[in-house]
């Protein structure tokens, strides 16, 4: 392949995809498919993680290396994934309920340790794959087969728990305004640290009140007034609702990275998998247990 | 005492935060040094303060390495230690204590006692903490060590507090010298072990030290854990190490991510291990059964200690092997091992990194409280015998992850070494790593390369129990893991030449020839660390063995084995 020829399908497996007819994850994964074409990453450099859920289903879908793990446990996979080979691209994409709810934990943790990843968290508000259930992210008030009186917990707000968290990159895109999107997504993966996006996309089978024109109509863009390196204003961005903000909404340069932290890599910056026991080293270090 | 004996079992007791820990490492430092033999190991409470805890010091001429309950001299930092150990005192029991911890305790006699003001000459030295190195210094007068090894020791032991605390110590070491040797020169109380020089060059150390240790000869550069007694020292020994061998730390918020961390480390192509105990385990199940579909290699020790939940948080036990073995929904193949000594934990651990690699399983090494805290002096290992075969292959274009082969293990490939795609999925997958629900042909043959074709493959790697004692047993005595000193030595002690001990130190699968081994008995036994008889189980199981309940010896209290305790089993099945 010609070094400048990169093209989004480049970037798609050719396979059945299982999301329904009018999904917000086909839109997000040609979102970027594009923007990895513009960026001219190499399939064999990119590695997607998942959880389980109908979004993780994109590196089914999408051509690099693969790592489809356990339900809400896509981010410490990635993070471990960077850490042993810091020349990899490594991309996350799963649900809101698979990032936000049974990876709350990890979430919190991963941003704390500012692994060099790309966190996109496909947000419909709604649990799709297991059919309709409310997400950390639902309103309050939707009725749901579970949730039958209504949604009555408070709704999980990412972006002020990323920013809190001192997440170095954080932004909302929304599916359906891909121009936007594409760039944020290029920048969240060139952004050196942890990167969050958190994704508005709609499902059309089991979220009768998020659809694409509600997003559409729900949502701005944040423009040239809001300073992406002003952290209170980002925190005050975060929690808009009514009409939510789209775009990045903080980011610092600069803050050292999980791999950059780590003595693993103080003397030496090969991945992992290239190197050797030093068996000297291993004498000596037993040979200085003669004493306790 | 005219007792003529090899060993003397030194037990220092007292509360949590008064000092047992450093005279333990005092004593053990000066004793190996000057030549002697030495096992150690401590029982404490989960607690930082207060309580009462012990350290039992076995010095001897022979090598030693498991728990007596005989107490041959106590030293008691606080008056309650003579309660806490009063069933393991007796008429020969020597005490060497201050005085004023004398007050109110009765049932000892005038000829067992050696009272020296500790804390008064501790006082005139500079201040009441040098009262255990006074102590410490009587120890060593009455072993009649050459002060210039303790002077070593101690100079090395507070070497980080100055010149004048070092002088300090010395001087009140120098004290309780001069006391310890006037007991041996009145005639009071004498030991006449013998010491061998090379003792001096052997290494110490503990069952986790042992397994980090053999982690690191394994190739391991990546642990993510998330600390849990009894295990953590394993964690700590690697990440004391971590900058010179180049290894990843990671605190992990919770065990599963631990797991999920590790699994993806060694995807990506690093060496990790999970360490961890019985409750920290249960959360990583599901991580076991991801590794088991990914095919992705994992090491992973347990600790183990008493439960159900919190159970006994510092105490040990073997009650882990079933959550082991059936770990992980669904169906997968696995090792198990159980390191019996010190020199084992070292190379089954280093070994299991090597196994993990080529059969992409997880391996699991079982230790329990009693094995990860005991130590002994052991020859330095033999480091020609370890090598860290990397199994990994270099990916071409056409690369299939889960290629279907002969034997059932397709070549794993790691991403970004090769032009290949390595994907792997947690979901049921083609060769390709593909989603798939093809019940006709991919799931079975996929669950035959799993389970069946793997269990196979590791049925003929599997490593034979081991055979001490009698070569032409009657009776053989089965146990696994750490009990493997305790009941040698019993065995030893007893000296029948109808019983032998059967010990396993893989717990599955396992070696081919057990049945026949066990078939050879009249009678078999077994001792084991839990309630139910685990591994009797899997012998029932396995081999077809039903060891009567009579004969099946559970401890399930929380408290290790003592050489005592197995005599007293042996006496029993001989009669």
């Amino acid at each position: 392949m010609d070094f400048n020829d990169f093209n989004e399908n480049d970037y798609d497996m050719p396979c059945e995809k299982a999301w329904c007819p009018g999904c917000g994850h086909f839109t997000a994964q040609k979102i970027l498919r594009q923007a990895l074409a513009e960026l001219k990453i190499p399939n064999e450099k990119l590695v997607f993680v998942s959880g389980i859920g109908q979004a993780a289903k994109l590196p089914q879908y999408t051509k690099g290396h693969m790592f489809n793990g356990l339900h809400g446990r896509s981010l410490p996979a990635a993070m471990a994934i960077k850490a042993c080979n810091p020349e990899l691209t490594v991309i996350v994409n799963s649900g809101d309920g698979c990032s936000y709810g049974e990876g709350g934990n990890h979430f919190l943790a991963q941003i704390a340790r500012n692994a060099d990843i790309t966190q996109i968290v496909h947000n419909n508000m709604i649990y799709g794959l297991t059919k309709g259930q409310a997400s950390p992210t639902s309103l309050k008030g939707m009725k749901t087969p579970v949730q039958v009186s209504g949604v009555t917990n408070e709704p999980f707000n990412p972006l002020a728990v990323a920013i809190a968290m001192g997440a170095t990159f954080v932004a909302r895109i929304f599916a359906g305004n891909m121009a936007q999107a594409k760039e944020v997504i290029k920048q969240a993966i060139q952004h050196k640290g942890y990167a969050l996006v958190d994704t508005l996309v709609q499902c059309v089978s089991m979220n009768k009140l998020n659809t694409f024109k509600w997003y559409k109509e729900n949502t701005y863009e944040l423009d040239d007034s809001h300073d992406v390196h002003d952290k209170k204003a980002a925190f005050a961005k975060s929690l808009e609702t009514g009409k939510y903000p789209t775009g990045i909404f903080y980011k610092v340069e600069g803050n050292p990275t999980f791999s950059e932290s780590s003595v693993a890599y103080k003397n030496d910056k090969s991945p992992l998998y290239s190197r050797n026991l030093d068996m000297n080293k291993l004498e000596k270090l037993i040979i200085s247990k003669r004493k306790r | 005492m005219e007792k003529k004996v090899s060993d003397i079992s030194i037990v220092i007791a007292g509360a949590a935060g008064q000092g047992v820990q450093t005279v333990e490492e005092l004593l053990v430092g000066i004793l190996k040094m000057s030549g002697y033999n030495i096992y150690a190991t401590k029982e404490y409470e989960s607690r930082v303060r207060g309580g009462s805890n012990s350290t039992e010091i076995r010095v001897s001429s022979n090598r030693v390495s498991t728990f007596v309950n005989r107490i041959d001299i106590l030293i008691p930092l606080n008056s309650a230690a003579f309660s806490h150990v009063e069933s393991r005192l007796s008429e020969h029991s020597m005490i060497i204590t201050d005085p004023s911890l004398l007050e109110g305790i009765q049932n000892l006699k005038e000829e067992q006692i050696i009272s020296f003001p500790f804390s008064k000459i501790a006082k005139d030295v500079g201040s009441k903490i040098y009262a255990n190195v006074v102590a410490v210094g009587a120890i060593a007068g009455i072993f009649k060590t050459d002060p210039k090894i303790a002077k070593n020791v101690l100079t090395n032991r507070f070497s980080s507090k100055g010149s004048k605390i070092i002088d300090n110590n010395y001087t009140a070491f120098l004290k309780g010298y001069e006391l310890g040797k006037q007991v041996v020169e009145n005639g009071k109380y004498a030991i006449n072990l013998s010491t061998n020089n090379n003792i001096a060059d052997e290494i110490l150390l503990n069952g986790n030290q042992a397994v980090g240790l053999g982690a690191i000869a394994g190739g391991c550069n990546f642990i993510s854990a998330y600390p849990m007694s009894p295990s953590t020292g394993a964690l700590q020994f690697i990440a004391a190490n971590s900058e010179e061998f180049g290894i990843i730390i990671d605190q992990a918020e919770d065990e599963i991510a631990a797991i999920n961390k590790n699994i993806a480390a060694w995807y990506t192509g690093a060496r990790a291990l999970a360490s961890t105990s019985g409750g920290g385990f249960a959360l990583m199940t599901e991580g076991v059964s991801l590794a088991g579909i990914m095919e992705n290699p994992i090491v992973i020790h347990i600790a183990q200690r008493p439960g159900p939940a919190t159970g006994l948080p510092t105490r040990t036990a073997q009650e882990d092997l079933n959550l082991a073995l059936y770990a992980g929904h669904g169906e997968f193949a696995r090792i198990i091992f159980a390191p019996g000594t010190i020199e084992q934990a070292f190379y089954l651990t280093q070994k299991a990194f090597n196994l993990a690699d080529k059969y992409q399983i997880p391996v699991f090494i079982l230790t329990d409280q009693n094995f990860v805290d005991g130590y002994y002096n052991i020859p330095k290992f033999d480091l020609s015998k370890i090598k860290v075969e990397k199994a990994f292959i270099k990916t071409e274009k056409d690369y299939l992850r889960y290629k279907f082969t002969k034997d059932g293990l397709s070549p794993r490939g790691i991403p970004g070494y090769g032009d290949g795609l390595v994907r792997a999925d947690s979901d049921e997958h083609t060769e390709a790593g593909q989603i798939t629900e093809d019940m006709e042909y991919i799931r079975p043959e996929m669950v035959k390369k799993r389970y069946y074709k793997r269990l196979k493959l590791l049925e003929d790697v599997a490593d034979k129990p081991e055979i001490v004692g009698a070569a032409d047993f009657s009776t053989l005595v089965v146990c696994w893991g750490s009990n493997y000193t305790v009941v040698k030595e019993a065995i030893e002690e007893f000296g029948s030449k109808e019983i032998a001990m059967l010990h396993f130190h893989q717990l599955f699968p396992l070696h081919p020839n057990t049945k026949e081994i066990l078939n050879k008995a009249k009678k078999v036994i077994i001792i084991e660390n839990n309630a139910s008889g685990q591994f009797a189980n899997v012998l029932k199981l396995y081999c077809d063995l039903s060891i009567p309940e009579k004969h099946k010896y559970l401890n399930y209290t929380g408290k290790l084995f003592a050489v005592e305790d197995v005599l007293d089993i042996l006496q029993k099945e001989a009669n």
